[in-house]
């Protein structure tokens, strides 16, 4: 089973490690990982995309309140959360090819953000399968490179 | 008043109660060690490895309960503190480790004995620090021992660069923590309280399950009152010896793999099991989904993440044992059970596997216990290492109090032993202080030899000489066909000599009958450690023995 979790933490030097590593040491698998402060900067925020069975998960959420510099952890209910992940695809392109891309990140709701003379760089901010769906549909144009970020969320409403 | 940070280390430590702290010295602790060569208050215990500062400053930790400190330089200094730091860590005993850093300008260059002590303790510390500014010096040594002592204790380092040592500051110590992301749980849960109270008072055959936490909150005494007021046999864990007296008709003494069987038959039969401070180790379940299938769990720990991870539990209680077990007998109103039936079937159990041996001509080790628990009369503290005397000390000595038996039950480090028992003894001048061991295990740490005659530590080291490293031999016997590979140990060093060259007293005993003589006279001499040779039977097991991954009532008996 895959899981959103968010780490709110102090933002002290190696919190980052000490988080991560308590992943792997107790058998879970990062898939994604981004961080970054919170409305106050001396509080980050890990979003961390994982895979295991619930009974290690609850483990694993456990095991995180135990380090000093964990302030709060929540596993993110999918249903009721807003998730974004921000990629940005560099493709080939020439005059020809450029109207059918423009077309393409029209409808994916993503947003050509260079033009090269031989290439552009198309951004997409969305949920994961989106983002999925577009890089498929540029597969076709030959992909320079691709860049994506972890998954980062946020739950509806006033819950915290 | 502007002071180093070296004064400043110095000064909060004393502020936190330390008097005595464990150590070594090297060139990026050199400050320390200089306002050490003139402190008064704060006395250094100079060991002969960092591996026996750290076990010493543990023993003094788990004998006491008081927080037990070592200090050791960077790079080399600090990595033979590793072992005593999971040591102390796989049995939540509260320690502050302070190493020495390179200077701030040579982290990260490979410098000279320069190790990323960070990095490498991480996994093995309830928290660590490391100290580039001399003015956060006395915050984190505040923190460490708050973080150290409360909640579920473990190990802290504290890694202060050199020049945080040199550089000067004006001190002042904090009277508050301030670590919003650090909240024990102390007080049950009242919903639980009653659900577990009720779950009691229906039981028919409820037992006990005690462990290190008990020792840990102090609560010897309340375990013994809501025992004794619900007639509820108390099983303990390797690390429970001492939270209830195993003289008492209650006390089904240990369980486990090396567990009295009558223990392990009572687990196996009772529908409702008190786990309170332990934590399933592999050692004690055996074949988990075998594990008291009868019973109904209730969990009670100071640590949310020990409950459910091994065994599902029906009533989780977080909190503090002490408090726990009060507010427990306070809720249960209802009149406690008399459980004749299953008392009376553990008697039965109790006289028909008793934890036994053969005598005969040769030295038995587990006599060689006995015999100790005699001249003792039960009162010394004893500290062992690992391997099959430690099982044997467990299952002999019958211990009755808290805080008298120190031995490393989750690392299961040999070398612990010795080390442990100076710790043991500075921190209890007045008791008859043994360390239990093998011949294999007291050879890990007994350099500190020099520590103890130096000192004129009166320790009794008695080394049940099976020349084998026996337990690994054990397994062979009984699960390799008898190959023993590398366990053999026929070309030991005289260990009496060896003994008597640090300038300690030393006997060899190789009579049944001598046994108990060479342990009295080892109780007249005060003023040196004196080592006992016992030549033990060499191949003798310790039965019961649940091999590994078997359900913990398929024990070998004999
Ligand atoms: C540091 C360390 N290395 C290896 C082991 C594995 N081990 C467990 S018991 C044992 C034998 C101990 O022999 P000895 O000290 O002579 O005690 P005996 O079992 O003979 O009583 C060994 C090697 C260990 N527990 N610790």
């Amino acid at each position: 089973m895959k899981h959103t979790i968010s780490v709110i933490v102090e933002n002290k030097p190696g919190v980052l490690h000490r988080v991560s590593a308590l992943f792997s040491r107790r058998g879970f698998n990062i898939e994604s990982l981004a961080v970054g402060t919170t409305a106050d900067p001396d509080i980050s925020r890990m979003t961390i995309v994982a895979s295991g069975d619930d009974q290690t998960l609850e483990q694993i959420i456990k095991q995180l309140y135990k380090l000093i510099d964990v302030l709060k952890v929540f596993d993110l209910p999918e249903l009721e959360s807003i998730e974004r992940e921000l990629a940005m695809v560099k493709v080939k392109a020439d005059q020809k090819t450029q109207t059918e891309l423009t077309q393409i990140a029209d409808t994916c709701g993503a947003k050509i953000v260079n033009v090269a003379a031989d290439s552009v760089i198309i951004e997409i901010s969305a949920e994961q399968d989106k983002v999925e769906n577009l890089q498929r549909l540029l597969e076709k144009f030959d992909i320079i490179e691709l860049v994506r970020t972890g998954k980062i969320a946020l739950q509806r409403g006033s819950a915290e | 008043m502007q002071i180093t940070g070296a004064q400043a280390l110095i000064e909060s430590l004393k502020k936190e109660g330390v008097d005595l702290v464990f150590g070594y010295p090297g060139g990026t602790v050199l400050p320390i060690y200089d306002v050490l060569f003139k402190e008064k208050d704060l006395k250094h215990i100079l060991t002969r490895h960092e591996q026996g500062a750290t076990h010493a400053a543990d023993g003094y930790a788990r004998s006491t309960g008081k927080v037990g400190v070592c200090i050791a330089t960077s790079g080399p200094g600090a990595t033979n503190t590793i072992t005593g730091i999971a040591t102390a860590y796989m049995d939540s005993i509260p320690m502050v480790v302070i190493t020495g850093q390179v200077a701030t300008n040579l982290i990260g260059r490979d410098s000279f004995q320069e190790a990323d002590v960070i990095g490498i303790t991480q996994p093995i510390t309830k928290h660590n620090y490391l100290v580039k500014d001399a003015a956060d010096i006395p915050r984190v040594i505040k923190e460490a021992f708050h973080i150290a002592r409360t909640g579920r204790p473990g190990p802290i380092v504290v890694d202060i660069a050199k020049d945080a040592q040199n550089n000067k500051i004006s001190f002042k110590y904090p009277d508050k923590v301030n670590l919003p992301g650090y909240n024990p749980t102390l007080k049950g849960h009242s919903r639980q309280l009653k659900a577990a109270a009720k779950m009691i008072s229906l039981a028919k055959k409820p037992l006990i399950y005690a462990g290190g936490g008990i020792i840990t909150s102090g609560a010897a005494k309340e375990l013994k009152e809501f025992a004794i007021k619900h007639n509820i046999p108390v099983t303990t864990t390797l690390m429970g010896l001492g939270a209830f007296p195993e003289d008492h008709k209650l006390a089904l003494q240990m369980l486990g793999m090396h567990g009295a069987a009558y223990a392990n038959y009572a687990v196996q039969e009772c529908d409702l099991l008190v786990a309170i401070g332990a934590r399933f180790d592999d050692r004690v379940t055996g074949h988990l989904p075998s594990f008291a299938p009868k019973a109904k769990h209730i969990h009670i720990d100071i640590d949310p993440a020990e409950i459910g991870k091994n065994v599902r539990i029906d009533v989780p209680i977080v909190g503090d044992v002490k408090l726990t077990l009060i507010d427990l007998m306070d809720k249960s109103k209802v009149e406690p059970g008399k459980h004749e039936a299953w008392l009376k079937q553990i008697d039965e159990w109790k006289n028909k596997y008793p934890l036994s041996y053969k005598k005969d001509k040769t030295i038995k080790p587990q006599y060689v216990v006995e015999m100790i628990r005699e001249v003792t009369k039960g009162e010394a503290i004893i500290c062992t290492e690992v391997g099959q005397h430690q099982m044997w000390a467990a299952q002999y000595y019958r211990f009755t109090k808290p805080r008298t038996w120190v031995s490393s039950g989750g690392l299961g480090t040999m070398g612990y032993g010795f080390p442990a028992a100076i710790g043991a003894q500075f921190g209890n001048p007045k008791a008859i202080v043994f360390d239990i061991a093998g011949d294999g295990s007291i050879q890990m740490n007994i350099q500190e030899m020099a520590t103890a005659v130096n000192h004129k530590l009166p320790i009794k080291i008695a080394v049940l000489n099976n020349c084998f490293l026996g337990m690994v031999r054990q397994w062979q016997e009984l699960l390799y066909d008898k190959r023993y590979s590398s366990t053999n140990l026929c070309n030991n060093p005289d260990l009496v000599k060896i003994a008597k060259a640090y300038g300690a007293e030393a006997m060899r005993i190789t009579r049944p009958e001598d046994v108990k003589k060479a342990l009295k006279d080892s109780l007249k001499i005060k003023d040196r450690p004196v080592l006992m040779d016992f030549t033990v039977a060499k191949e003798e097991n310790v039965f019961p023995f649940v091999p590994p991954g078997q359900a913990i009532n398929e024990m070998l008996v004999d």
